[in-house]
């Protein structure tokens, strides 16, 4: 797993690039984490084009991030995941907590 | 394609989920599947998979074997494990159940499984082990050359 992000306009974008699943998940959290903990921006935006692979593991990362940055009134947007994973969030019903940007 | 049988054995490691299901998709690949289906079997291979790691063995490492058979256009994955096994199967398969939701677990599972399989059925003994059969057909999209 690789994290890619950037900071414009406020809107801090995270790139996740490889495969997130229970190996990658430790690291994808505390990374984020500590992106977030910078609070200098007001929306975060995951951007999936790069990640390959997504378990119900990554439902369970997104869904932890989520609940932190609710606390601060900051939120979520999923963009460009692939078919198998659009299947999961559609599944899991995520996109009603974090919609997915068109 | 000819029928076909494969069997691997893992540790209860999660750096072997990436391993596992890439070893079952690459085996079914003669079945010509889509890009499609070759994502649902590897996320059903790599839930069961991670079921064994975090759940079977919690305090230890222990063995997952897995077994993939192809009949005619039919893929069926046996994933067991020896673990602790599942007291409630009913309650375990529920959406959104998890029995560690401090560890931001999603309890997806097994509904992930049940959504991108034919079929999933789940047999358990505690402190005996869980075994996870999948069914999946294959939808066959050989084109026809000429007449």
């Amino acid at each position: 797993m690789v994290i890619k992000h950037r900071l414009d306009n406020n809107i801090l974008y995270v790139m996740l690039c490889g495969e997130l699943d229970e190996c990658s998940s430790n690291y994808t959290r505390t990374t984020l984490d500590k992106l977030c903990s910078n609070r200098n921006f007001k929306q975060l935006v995951i951007d999936f084009s790069e990640l390959n692979f997504m378990d119900s593991t990554g439902i369970g990362v997104l869904i932890g991030r989520y609940k932190k940055l609710k606390d601060i009134g900051v939120p979520i947007y999923i963009y460009n995941p692939n078919r198998t994973v659009e299947k999961i969030f559609k599944m899991s019903g995520l996109y009603e907590i974090m919609p997915k940007l068109v | 394609m000819d029928n076909n049988e494969m069997k691997l054995t893992i540790k209860s490691l999660s750096e072997n989920e990436i391993f596992a299901r890439s070893v079952v998709a690459s085996f079914c690949v003669g079945l010509n599947p889509t890009i499609e289906e070759i994502g649902d079997i590897k996320t059903a291979v790599s839930e069961a998979v991670t079921n064994c790691v975090v759940h079977a063995y919690p305090d230890r490492v222990g063995y997952i074997d897995i077994f993939v058979s192809i009949f005619e256009n039919t893929v069926t994955i046996k994933i067991q494990d020896y673990g602790v096994g599942i007291a409630d199967i009913k309650k375990a398969m529920q959406p959104f159940f998890t029995s560690k939701p401090y560890n931001e677990r999603s309890g997806m599972g097994f509904t992930v499984m049940e959504g991108f399989m034919d079929k999933v059925e789940v047999t358990s003994q505690v402190n005996g082990g869980t075994c996870v059969v999948m069914t999946k057909e294959i939808c066959a999209k050989d084109v026809k050359v000429g007449g």
